[in-house]
């Protein structure tokens, strides 16, 4: 059995008790009136030089033609209302986009687990512990993301745009989409995927524990059913969460690869958390039975899904950017012209340093190197779903600040504090797997 | 022990009491046993379609693409399709090879013989299209980036049809190497098993001189290994840049994102049952169903169920976004393949691709052989119509009304298509024939921990190797031999002298109750005239039918009616 060590805990309360200071100075400190917005933007510039302002103010300006022309009012008013709303967004942003990396973290687990227990793996179930506690996180993390959502419907933010009737009254094309985007739609579709998601979590969970005491395989058969039925609905839920929850924060732009993309994003990020997870709790001692092969496994894993990420990262980039469709390009035009350094920045943390770090097999097994590497990959994540939201809420705005920081810290002192805790509560190794054998005996 | 350990609840992967020998005599016997009559009448018909496909290819290319359908509007049709058709059903085989060799996918070794040479054979089918769609082929080295001395301009690096001539060329030659690398040491053990110098000879050179010594191992598993790394990217570059050459454009209906990843499943799709289609008869016509089990069927069968319902959910996205999009033209296009003109081709693409795989949830279903092949059939030509309406219904009406009009296919279209199946199944009843259709080496490596005759011993605790005493059989045999009756000794010595005397000491017998048409008793009473292996009752013809006849005086004509010296002659050569 796991206990919770008290520096640990300690740390994860630190964590949280930092991370909300950060995040309640990111809300105190964004402006409440314009005239407050343009005084933090002139400080802004000021401190960082002429360069990044000049650009910035231009793109700013460009984006708010589209306003104006439909809105009807003054250019400059509304330019200075529109950087209010920037502002005022960035807060809830940081919160928002922290929040939904430690949710599909633990989601991109929760696939990969039905993944391993509908193909029968047999190296794996070593790990199925680890991978439980890690989902454990989909009930707070999840009710989380609900709850933010639900203050943006409440109109307490403005991170989708296309929930202000305002904004949809003046725009033709959103009011084409109201039968799929509107409030009430929206909630219930989050709902019914967040239920779903947990459903399965807790009822292969309590199967997965049962068949521990069980003296047949009709838990591990049960297990094995509802793993293959829930990919089927992961498979629909998953592209469907990411166009409600991600792609409509810019919801002129589509891309029908977006779904898969989002997918090889959190399913990369789940599986470096297991392996650091692992190498975590077996240099404590608490898994004696896994071995460097397991490891090696997840840092193939870490390596070749890395790659799969990129692929798809390239298609979509490389379709849009060569058609070059006004409506489409947009989207990129806006993150290569304002955000250039996390856009590329993220490349070479998510594609380039696990390909060369992780290509030769011996890294592959050598522990500290795997969550070295399993950091840049979660970070490099972290900038990519960053990315996805950032230039739609807050446009040339972003900084990586107090608020920022603060939104990871805390909700990584969450998954951590609630993760462990998981842990605590059964024996961290299977004992009546019928592949359990195969997995201890399991050797590259 | 260890590396040879298999969860209990595995099912064996190699059927029946099999120990290594049986699996190069089961693998070797097509290669070295003569066609029958069923492989002589296939392989006409196919070469006869072959035939029909090279005339219509050189009425083509002696008068001009005008021989096809194709129209201002729809300029490109079958060609494409047919190309795109034949590069897809490539995909299973370096994904068996490859990808599941990475994923340690052992029932992976009983296939992926036949599926690389499958895909072989497609990827020369798909070549065949664009060669001749240029028109002038003789010029077709002018894809190539060569100087401009050489008479062509230099080529257009931003299109992606080029991209195509790179991968699929790289594709080709890896997957050929990689193939062969495999075929190696099976080609080895046919040389080495080979009678007569002929075959000796080609099956010497086939195999590289392979020796079977411990450093020719090492480097074999090591380049397959790089080999596999390899072929992956590429198998995924391959049809991903197919799709370029349809997503890349400003055409509704062909500009999607999801194309790259949705045409590799769609690939991986059709591939898979395209090996089913191909194993499920050949299991059965070369006599591997110990192999290629139902197992293993019903795996391919779950792989088809899974690519199938990620097509699926492609096609609902491309419909959802084109709405979503809030573009008329995307909506339009998308309305239009499902209730268009060509609405009958996107319903059976939809029934065939989507709804029919999904039967496959059904145990029942897909562990059976004969509803394995129908819908292996049904997706290949589901497959074949997905892209018919991509290519066809996204072109034919285009954005001036003016200029919208129908496609519809010439003989000669038909013709090439109908031509390169007969070549493909040309060439894979040659490679039936001719190589060794299970890579037996792989196989063997498997046999300790997934074979069934190992799996029983194992679990009866028993050990798995166990020297066989021949030697007091022998004995055994000749203490046995008695004299026929007085009567009919001149009879028996003629039939000996025909068929040859059995030596007790240097023969072991055969079980001769193994020829069909002989019992315990008939056994018997050969024995006791002195006939015990198969060798000798291979050499009986009419005459000595007739003498056995005569000394046994029982079942008259029995022998001749159920062949015995045929069968004999076959359980002989797999001894």
């Amino acid at each position: 059995m796991y206990t919770f060590s008290n520096r640990l805990r300690i740390g994860s309360f630190i964590l949280m008790a930092v991370g909300l200071l950060g995040i309640g100075i990111g809300f105190v400190s964004a402006p409440s009136t314009v005239a407050e917005a343009k005084a933090l933007v002139a400080a802004h510039d000021d401190g960082h030089g002429g360069g990044h302002g000049e650009s910035a103010t231009h793109e700013g300006s460009d984006e708010a033609h589209g306003t104006v022309a439909m809105q009807g009012q003054d250019h400059g008013a509304s330019h200075d209302e529109h950087l209010l709303h920037q502002l005022q967004n960035r807060p809830w942003s940081a919160l928002y986009v922290a929040a939904l990396f430690f949710f599909i973290i633990a989601l991109g687990v929760l696939a990969f687990y039905a993944v391993q227990r509908a193909a029968q793996a047999g190296w794996s179930p070593m790990l199925f512990r680890v991978m439980e506690g890690i989902t454990a996180y989909l009930v707070p993390g999840g009710i989380i993301v609900f709850v933010l959502l639900v203050l943006s419907v409440l109109h307490l933010n403005h991170l989708f745009t296309w929930m202000d009737p305002e904004v949809v009254a003046h725009d033709t094309l959103l009011q084409g989409k109201t039968g799929y985007l509107n409030t009430p739609f929206f909630l219930i579709r989050a709902a019914i995927f967040l239920g779903g998601w947990i459903l399965y979590r807790e009822v292969s969970r309590r199967l997965s524990l049962a068949q521990d005491e069980a003296d047949d395989n009709s838990n591990f058969k049960k297990n094995f059913r509802w793993s293959a039925g829930f990919l089927v609905f992961y498979l629909v839920s998953e592209s469907i969460m990411s166009w409600d929850w991600i792609m409509s924060v810019d919801p002129h732009w589509f891309s029908t690869l977006f779904g898969w993309y989002v997918f090889a994003t959190m399913f990369v990020s789940g599986i470096t958390a297991i392996a650091i997870i692992s190498i975590y709790l077996k240099s404590r001692g608490y898994l004696p039975d896994v071995n460097d092969s397991h490891i090696h496994d997840l840092a193939k894993f870490m390596f070749g899904i890395s790659i799969f990420w990129t692929y798809l990262w390239f298609a979509q980039f490389m379709l849009i950017w060569y058609a070059n469709i006004p409506e489409e390009v947009t989207y990129f035009v806006t993150r290569i012209e304002d955000y250039k350094l996390p856009f590329f920045g993220m490349l070479a943390l998510n594609f380039v340093f696990p390909l060369l770090m992780l290509m030769n097999s011996d890294y592959k097994r050598v522990n500290w190197f795997v969550i070295m590497t399993g950091i840049v990959i979660l970070l490099g994540h972290y900038l990519d779903v960053f990315i996805m939201i950032m230039p739609a809420t807050v446009g040339d705005q972003w900084a990586i600040g107090i608020p920022e920081i603060g939104a990871v810290l805390f909700f990584a002192g969450l998954f951590i504090f609630w993760v462990f805790r998981a842990f605590t509560m059964a024996p961290l190794q299977p004992k009546r797997n019928p592949y359990i054998e195969e997995s201890r005996q399991f050797h590259y | 022990m260890a590396s040879h350990y298999e969860a209990p609840i595995r099912k064996p992967l190699v059927l029946g009491d099999r120990d290594y020998h049986d699996v190069s005599v089961d693998i070797a016997r097509p290669v070295e046993t003569r066609a029958n009559r069923q492989w002589w009448i296939v392989f006409t018909i196919a070469f006869v379609a072959f035939l029909w496909g090279i005339g219509c290819i050189i009425y083509t290319i002696s008068t001009g693409i005008g021989t096809w359908g194709l129209n201002k509007t729809v300029g490109w049709a079958w060609d494409i399709t047919n190309f795109v058709w034949w590069v897809g059903i490539g995909h299973a085989g370096t994904l068996i090879s490859a990808v599941l060799l990475l994923f340690r996918q052992k029932w992976r070794m009983a296939i992926n013989r036949s599926a690389e040479a499958m895909t072989i054979f497609s990827v020369v089918q798909a070549g065949l299209f664009p060669i001749i769609h240029m028109g002038r082929p003789w010029l077709g080295y002018w894809v190539l980036p060569i100087p401009n001395q050489f008479g062509s301009l230099w080529v257009n690096f931003n299109s992606p049809l080029l991209w195509d001539v790179f991968a699929i060329s790289t594709y080709l030659s890896v997957s050929l190497v990689f193939w062969w690398t495999g075929l190696l040491p099976d080609f080895a053990m046919i040389r080495d098993r080979a009678v007569k110098p002929f075959q000796k000879k080609i099956y010497s050179l086939v195999s590289f001189g392979w020796s079977g010594r411990a450093k020719d191992w090492q480097r074999f598993e090591e380049v397959s290994l790089v080999l596999a790394g390899l072929a992956t990217p590429l198998v995924l570059s391959v049809h991903t840049i197919v799709s370029f050459d349809f997503a890349t454009s400003v055409i509704p209906g062909w500009h999607t994102t999801i194309f790259p990843p949705y045409f590799v499943a769609g690939a991986i799709f059709s591939g898979f049952a395209m090996v089913n289609t191909l194993l499920i008869i050949m299991r059965k016509v070369c006599g591997l169903e110990a192999y290629i089990t139902v197992q293993h069927i019903e795996l391919m069968n779950i792989i088809i169920m899974i690519t199938g319902s990620i097509v699926g959910c492609a096609y609902i996205t491309e419909l959802f976004i084109a709405w979503y999009s809030g573009v008329e033209y995307e909506q339009y296009a998308f309305l239009n393949r499902a209730t268009g003109p060509y609405w009958w081709a996107y319903l059976l693409m939809m029934t065939c691709n989507v709804v029919s795989p999904q039967i496959m949830w059904f145990k029942k279903i897909r562990t059976s052989i004969i509803v394995s092949f129908i819908i292996s059939i049904v997706v290949n030509v589901g497959m074949w119509f997905e892209r018919f309406v991509i290519i066809v219904t996204s072109l034919h009406r285009d954005y001036l009304p003016s200029s919208w009009t129908m496609f519809s296919p010439t003989y000669v279209d038909i013709g090439i298509f109908v031509g390169t199946i007969g070549f493909f199944f040309t060439l894979f009843l040659l490679y039936a024939r001719t190589f060794p259709v299970i890579a037996q080496a792989e196989v063997k490596s498997i046999l300790k921990s997934s074979g069934e005759k190992y799996k029983k011993l194992r679990d009866a605790g028993q050990p798995l190797y166990q020297i066989q005493k021949t030697a007091t059989i022998r004995e055994k045999v000749a203490e046995d031999q008695s004299l026929p009756s007085e009567g009919s000794k001149k009879e028996v010595a003629d039939l000996l002298g025909a068929i040859g005397v059995f030596d007790a000491k240097r023969e072991t017998p055969d079980d001769l109750k193994r020829i069909k048409g002989i019992g315990p008793q008939m056994e018997q009473t050969l024995n006791q005239i002195g006939i015990f292996t198969f060798a000798q009752v291979g050499k009986m013809t009419e005459k000595e039918y007739n003498l056995l006849d005569s000394i046994t005086g029982s079942f008259p004509g029995r022998a001749q009616r159920d062949d015995w010296a045929g069968q004999a002659r076959g359980l002989n050569n797999s001894k």
